[in-house]
């Protein structure tokens, strides 16, 4: 076990030497990285957002609010397509995710059913692109001529990814106007997408940011009665009262008159007479032709400027408004009005989106913790170097040295593997600090051992290098494995860090004990041929 | 001269006879183990409770708690606990969140930062809805169940089904004991903890194997010693190592729990009691329990391939 070739001490160097080389830049300052040649390894470990500071938010599409709004938009469905036909019934109504209805002449029967049907697609899957043979509606005949149109679970599950699908865009588009950094923005799961920006300065704002639907659509208020009046009694069927600023409720008409899809673009601005902050927009061709006509058509009345279903402004329509462009007033702050913009500009969201989890960290307790990581790691180093020096004396310099390989190499791994530091991450760096050596004490009591046993020193050593191994296989083996279940399921946070650089370390305490040590041995050995053992 | 040269090459104690106490003494821990958890319970943290975490800083030299929770308690926001969190400067605000709904509790977090204000600035904030901490609980159930399953197997292939079986109660003791501690002194168990407590497994594991391969080399050696005496020679020769070991990753955890900051603090803790834990068991439980496993000779086969001697091997 002692003879190493040629070929072999130059590998274990290189290793070693590759390995420092892909550390440095974390220990050497930015500006003088900055100055070194491009072929130099130049990448850091990517700090965890619990280092760096930031946040990390779990979006989840609301399933609910999603089958309920398309349950909503098939009954209107059913009701247009009963007109075309001409096919009397009665009692429409959503019971869940149902349409259900009575026919008024049984013999209608077929017809409607035949009618119906064809209101349902294929569900396609996105991931190919193919029908999966499903469809997204499923019709049935009950017994004394009833109906019923359902949603499939299918094409509602089709239907959330690709609302998540979209909704990445939109969110991405979102926090691109923060002008943050490299915010990272990923679909988790079937109904999920998990968002995380480094570094933010205003994670509220973040989340108000994330957590608005934005869709924005231009109505007219219905002037037929009151919204009180409404409110105590039945508002008629084609309106709904909404709430605006204030406190105030608005009866404002179902029927959309131009929508936000046809924005073009919206900037925060100021009023020039009133210097209250606006949000002007544009509207395209096909938009501006509905804006107008709708303006022309209601001059003297008042429009409703709704925002997720709340009333920003209701202003009177003074002159009809041809230019395709205009601007919302609503007693906003700056800020309000900024967000407002980069809402509309990035386009509203296929489904309301909540918040399921956040983690966010302030920069401060970041800088914080990798300060307390640093002073532990160091710590640690400290005693663990005392304690190898007094029991091991020279051995134990062979140990240490080996253990700044580990740590070195841990550090490389970590930055070419772009894998992320967590602050229980570090706290498995300082771990290993301690484990590290383990190797390292497993053979030397091996080589104290065989030498009891009456072997010469260089025998003993050898001997007690080869039984080691199979010791030091089975013990890392099975915290190895404890430890890649702690990756596989650690999800996306902080565990899995540790569980990265736990598994880093195991890997590397067993490659630097093996290799390291043994060659360090080897050279001692040759040079001072020793007779006996100085442990 | 190196210290190790002081420590007795091959000292003589009496591990097996011990067993006597130290089985008694590590069933009467896992009983009470067991009786903490259903009387105290955990500390459960918001990873699997649900709920919302605040870490705030005043911009004074202390933090006032007695206002602050009088501001926060007007806010309404249901079972709210202040505590003071590594320096007076710090708080720590938790938000216990058992049965709203994930937008509510947004509305909190967001109540709350407003009420802190320019007075405080928000270092952390952590909220985990409802449906999130239902599936951390299972997950983590999962990982240790796992965690447990792969080691077995990992062990019943490479020794004996008695070591595998031994390595398992062994780990199943230090888990209880760990989790013990959790218990008796309310730390905040959460997801962190999960991986302390597979760390303490995978710790334990590796002290026990260690101890182990001299066992199962040793049976392969002397066929003829009767077990508890062989057992007693290996734990013995393996001591120092167990020992050396055992103090530099004690000299870790140690660091970690006085340097390594608040918000580890826990971890540490259990780390450290789990290392002082898992190497009294794999000394103490791991070794003798084999004896009741009935491990024999003729039950440990040799090695594949080079199938070593009865006695001594030759001087090479």
């Amino acid at each position: 076990m002692l003879h190493f070739s040629r070929l072999k001490t130059a590998a274990i160097l290189i290793a070693t030497a590759i390995g420092i080389l892909f550390a440095l830049p974390n220990v050497l300052p930015q500006s003088v990285l900055q100055h070194l040649p491009a072929w130099l390894a130049s990448s850091r470990v990517t700090l965890g957002l619990d280092l760096q500071g930031g946040s990390h938010i779990l979006l989840e599409v609301d399933g609910a609010a999603l089958r309920k709004e398309r349950t909503e938009q098939v009954r209107d469905e059913v009701r247009n397509v009963l007109r075309e036909q001409k096919i009397g019934y009665s009692n429409l109504a959503i019971r869940d995710t149902t349409v259900s209805l009575r026919l008024r002449n049984p013999d209608d029967r077929d017809k409607a059913l035949t009618a119906l049907r064809a209101l349902a697609n294929p569900v396609t899957n996105t991931l190919f692109g193919n029908s999966t043979g499903e469809k997204d509606l499923a019709v049935t005949a009950g017994d004394d001529d009833t109906l019923a149109v359902s949603l499939t679970e299918a094409g509602v599950n089709a239907r959330v990814r690709s609302a998540v699908d979209q909704s990445i865009e939109i969110i991405r588009r979102r926090i691109d106007q923060l002008g943050t950094v490299e915010p990272n923005i990923q679909r988790q799961g079937a109904d999920r997408i998990l968002v995380q920006v480094p570094g933010l300065q205003d994670p509220q704002r973040l989340k108000t940011l994330l957590g608005q639907t934005a869709k924005l659509t231009f109505r007219m208020v219905d002037m037929s009665m009151s919204p009180e009046q409404a409110l105590q009694g039945r508002p008629p069927p084609e309106s709904e009262v909404l709430e605006g600023p204030n406190g105030a409720h608005y009866l404002v008409e179902r029927q959309v008159r131009v929508s936000g899809e046809d924005l073009v673009d919206a900037q925060p601005g100021f009023d020039p007479n009133s210097r209250e902050p606006v949000v002007s927009f544009r509207f395209n061709n096909n938009g501006a032709k509905r804006f107008a006509a709708t303006t022309q058509e209601a001059v003297g009345r008042p429009f409703a400027i709704v925002l997720d279903n709340k009333v920003i402004s209701a202003p009177v329509i003074r002159e009809p408004i041809l230019g395709g462009s205009g601007q919302i007033s609503g007693s906003f702050t700056v800020q309000e009005a900024n967000d407002l913009a980069i809402l509309l500009r990035a386009g509203a969201l296929p489904a309301p989106l909540k918040v399921v989890e956040e983690r966010t960290v302030g920069p401060s307790l970041g800088a914080d913790s990798i300060e307390a990581g640093k002073v532990a790691a160091y710590v640690a180093t400290g005693l663990v170097a005392v304690f190898m020096l007094a029991f091991y004396g020279l051995f134990g310099v062979f140990a240490l040295v080996a253990l700044a390989v580990h740590v070195t190499l841990m550090f490389a791994l970590q930055s070419v593997l772009g894998a992320t530091l967590t602050l229980p991450g570090i706290a498995g760096i300082v771990l290993t600090i301690g484990m590290a050596v383990d190797s390292n004490v497993v053979i030397f009591e091996r080589i104290r051992d065989e030498e009891r046993e009456g072997r010469s020193a260089i025998s003993s050593i050898d001997k007690g290098f080869s039984n080691a191994l199979g010791t030091i296989l089975d013990a890392n083996i099975t915290s190895l494995a404890t430890a890649i279940i702690l990756f596989l399921l650690g999800g996306s946070g902080p565990v899995r860090g540790f569980a990265v650089t736990y598994i880093l370390g195991l890997l590397t305490t067993m490659f630097t004990a093996y290799t390291l040590t043994r060659l360090m041995i080897a050279w001692w050995v040759k040079w001072r041929r020793p007779a006996t053992l100085p442990i | 001269m190196p210290l190790i040269r002081y420590i007795p090459a091959q000292p003589k104690i009496a591990f097996m006879k011990l067993r006597h106490f130290t089985f008694p003494l590590s069933a009467a821990m896992s009983v009470l183990a067991m009786v903490l958890f259903l009387a105290v319970g955990f500390n459960l943290g918001i990873d699997f409770r649900g709920g919302t975490l605040i870490e705030a800083q005043a911009s004074q030299a202390t933090a006032d708690l007695g206002a602050l929770r009088e501001h926060l308690t007007d806010l309404d926001l249901g079972d709210v606990q202040i505590q003071e969190f590594g320096s007076p400067r710090d708080v720590l605000i938790r938000l216990g969140q058992a049965g709203t709904s994930d937008e509510e509790q947004q509305k909190i977090v967001s109540d709350v930062r407003g009420a802190l204000g320019q007075d405080y600035s928000i270092r952390r904030v952590e909220s985990v809805g409802p449906s999130v901490s239902g599936e951390l609980v299972r997950q983590s159930i999962l990982a240790l169940v796992l965690g447990a399953v792969a080691v077995l197997a990992y062990l019943w292939f490479r020794f004996e089904w008695q070591f595998a079986v031994g390595a398992l109660v062994t780990t199943l003791h230090d888990i209880f004991v760990t989790l013990m501690i959790y218990s008796a002194f309310g730390i905040d168990f959460n997801l962190t903890s999960i991986a302390a407590i597979l760390t303490i497994m995978g710790y334990s594991l590796n002290d026990t194997v260690v101890i182990y391969d001299r066992i199962r080399e040793m049976v392969r050696r002397y066929k003829k010693m009767p077990l508890p005496e062989l057992l007693d020679v290996a734990v013995n020769a393996t001591l120092s190592r167990t020992l050396i070991v055992s103090t530099t990753t004690f000299f870790s955890t140690l660091a970690l729990y006085f340097f390594g900051g608040e918000v580890l603090r826990g971890f540490s803790l259990a780390m450290t009691v789990g290392v002082l834990i898992g190497t009294y068991s794999s000394i103490f439980v791991a070794a003798p329990i084999l004896i009741h496993l009935g491990l024999r000779a003729s039950t440990v086969a040799a090695p594949e391939g080079a199938a070593k001697p009865g006695s001594k091997p030759a001087e090479a």
